[in-house]
């Protein structure tokens, strides 16, 4: 009997052994897999890299042509061209998620207190499930708000003829802009950073609150001043989600931004809020079709790298802010 | 369970909300308090009204143009909008993308939370896969298509796809779920942990207190308890796989009906190329080659009330691990 209780044991215990050797490995699988991703976007990226040098993110010349013309490389069987000065696309890129990242944080970090703190009950009980919903609809369903509605409205009434006329020779002003891709970016990440802000300022003990009104401080200053000041790792947190959620954005930002390799420039006055252009994503999907040119393939895996090394510098920015701050925090 | 920093999941907090007293007014505050509140108001409203209008849109334009011989009829490519059919296939391949892409993801997904949270030994390699997943998760699906399409061109995975002259074509059914499942991995993984972590390790020691091995636990006792937080983690996924467009435009091919690589009948038709309704709607936008707004708006209307369902879904299983909590 006793002994068939230790046989068990030591079977047990050796199943468990293997589980976690199983387990493990499946780990290391996964784990392996995504090194071997990283691994080969980056190889198939450098010849663009190599050829281009730092011009790679530098401005000149038009992006378009010389997509054109690496394409075409690829296809006459001469020297592959290489040529690509990327600066338009990622200073559009820059622009779209620079401003829709500032505006969706200040309204959200307001909208966000406005649901935990202040709403009557009733609307926050309606609020909270309409958060989740609007961050879980599909990207293509906002794109096609944005192209159907946001554009046409900017194309027929926001922008004048004379506006139009002034820069016809260069472009062509038909609503699709930096503007729209802004609108709508702003309202595809403001609920990901509302839905995360208000889960990091319900978690604020309420002692804390308490203390700071039993002070006589008003509910506005108690709540500015404590909780959102407590949950800073939340935000941190949620705006580095949210970022990376705009930064990758392909479909709905290659419907509404225009499809221009073009440099909207801040200095022409308002104007270039009205201006199409393209970010880095957006590129990538409307040139997915000249993948089998061999420049071509290296150029957009050199743009996919981009994005991916931004995307890896964005969480570990997230990571080294939350640290500091967990010491006085609300753990994140 | 105590406060889960389940960000895009969570309802309610858990510590019960001190009663406000109703009776302070913001007449006595400083004008700048004042104005912040006011703001917060506005931005609330304002929200409230983009919500609607977003929500209000869909469903009127949705219903206007929704027919039910729109989900029964393929599409078809034409120029007259009688004659472009509905979306039958692109509503199939949604489903069987995202059962394919979960049946990956799922059990991958469990797995590597029950190692994380249950064994995790070597300290070192719980931190790579803990910031590898982290970074799985902020890495754009473009890239993870743009990676897929190599992938799969390779001459040693040509049976997960068509071959022509010895050339694979890359683009599958299994092609893109195998890469959706990538999109879908982080979401369960950080769910199901979450769920594993909330479990009190009371719980664990008292079923090793009767004989059960660490593994028989997990199975028996931890996972079942855990189920809530399986089920959201899976709907969750099911989320960001059915409203993905760049893996299924690169990956599945976006030919609006399934075309199928060989006469087998299933398998055929899986390693064929196929559509989804975030590619039928993106090809029937002003921007893609369809231009038909109004097939558009009834995809995206039925796409809209797919998502709805799951956001009920998620709401009611965490409802449901929220009523059986372990105190």
């Amino acid at each position: 009997m006793d002994d068939d209780i230790l046989l068990e044991e030591e079977q047990g215990w050796s199943q468990d052994q293997r589980a976690e050797y199983m387990l493990g490995a499946l780990v290391c699988v996964v784990v392996a897999l995504l090194l071997a991703m990283l691994i080969f976007v980056f190889h198939e990226a450098w010849p663009s890299f190599a050829h281009n040098g730092f011009a790679w993110f530098g401005a000149g010349g038009s992006v378009d042509s010389q997509i054109q013309a690496i394409f075409t490389s690829g296809d006459l069987k001469e020297a592959a061209v290489y040529t690509f000065h990327a600066w338009p696309l990622i200073w559009s890129t820059i622009l779209t998620t620079g401003a829709a990242v500032v505006i969706a944080f200040v309204s959200s970090l307001f909208v966000a207190v406005f649901i935990v703190e202040f709403a009557p009950v009733r609307l926050r009980r309606v609020l909270e499930p309409v958060v989740r919903l609007l961050a879980s609809v599909p990207s293509v369903i906002y794109g096609l708000v944005g192209v159907l509605v946001l554009v046409p409205f900017i194309g027929n009434h926001l922008v004048t003829q004379h506006e139009k006329a002034s820069v016809t020779p260069i472009i062509q002003l038909s609503g699709s802009s930096v503007l729209a891709a802004v609108l709508i970016l702003t309202v595809m990440i403001a609920p990901i950073m509302i839905a995360v802000f208000a889960e990091g300022l319900r978690a604020v003990p309420r002692g804390w609150l308490e203390g700071s009104l039993a002070l006589g401080v008003n509910r506005w200053r108690t709540f500015w001043k404590v909780a959102v000041r407590t949950a800073r790792p939340v935000l941190v947190a949620g705006t580095v989600l949210a970022t990376a959620r705009a930064l990758g954005e392909a479909v709905m930002l290659s419907m509404v931004s225009g499809g221009v390799g073009f440099a909207p420039n801040p200095a022409d006055g308002l104007i270039f809020l009205f201006e199409p252009s393209r970010p880095l994503a957006a590129t990538i999907i409307s040139n997915t079709e000249q993948l089998s040119s061999p420049p071509m393939k290296h150029t957009l895996y050199a743009i996919a790298a981009v994005l991916l090394f931004s995307a890896a510098m964005l969480s570990l920015i997230g990571w080294a802010a939350k640290q500091p701050m967990k010491r006085y925090g609300v753990v994140a | 369970m105590s406060s889960a920093p389940a960000s895009l999941i969570a309802a309610p907090s858990p510590p019960p909300p001190a009663p406000v007293r109703r009776s302070e007014s913001s007449a006595s505050w400083r004008l700048t308090d004042r104005i912040g509140l006011g703001f917060a108001w506005l931005l609330g409203l304002l929200f409230c009204a983009i919500a609607v209008a977003i929500v209000g849109y869909f469903l009127v334009e949705g219903l206007r143009y929704l027919r039910p011989n729109l989900l029964v009829t393929n599409p078809a490519a034409s120029v007259s909008e009688s004659q472009t059919g509905g979306f039958l296939d692109p509503l199939l391949g949604t489903v069987i993308i995202a059962a394919m892409a979960m049946a990956i993801a799922l059990p991958t997904g469990i797995a590597i939370a029950v190692w994380l949270s249950e064994f995790g030994r070597p300290a070192a390699l719980a931190r790579v896969a803990e910031s590898g997943i982290e970074m799985l998760a902020g890495t754009p699906s473009v890239v993870l298509a743009l990676f897929g399409t190599l992938l799969f061109e390779a001459p040693a995975l040509g049976f997960l796809s068509q071959t022509n002259h010895g050339i694979v074509l890359g683009q599958s059914f299994f092609a893109a779920a195998a890469m959706l499942s990538l999109v879908a991995l982080p979401m369960v993984v950080a769910t199901v942990r979450e769920g594993l972590q909330a479990i009190p390790s009371h719980v664990r020691e008292a079923s090793y207190a009767v004989g059960k091995t660490k593994i028989a636990t997990t199975r028996r006792v931890l996972l079942p308890a855990a189920r809530p937080s399986v089920i959201t983690g899976a709907m969750l996924g099911v989320g960001r796989v059915i409203g993905d467009t760049a893996i299924v435009l690169l990956l599945l091919g976006g030919t609006l009906t399934f075309s199928s690589a060989t006469s087998t009948p299933l398998l055929g038709t899986l390693r064929g190329t196929g559509d989804t309704l975030t590619g039928y709607i993106y090809y029937n936008a002003p921007t893609g080659d369809g231009n038909q707004p109004s097939k558009a708006y009834a995809a995206a209307f039925v796409l809209m009330l797919i998502v709805l369902t799951l956001n009920v879904g998620v709401d009611f299983a965490v409802r449901r691990s929220r009523a059986g909590g372990w105190n």
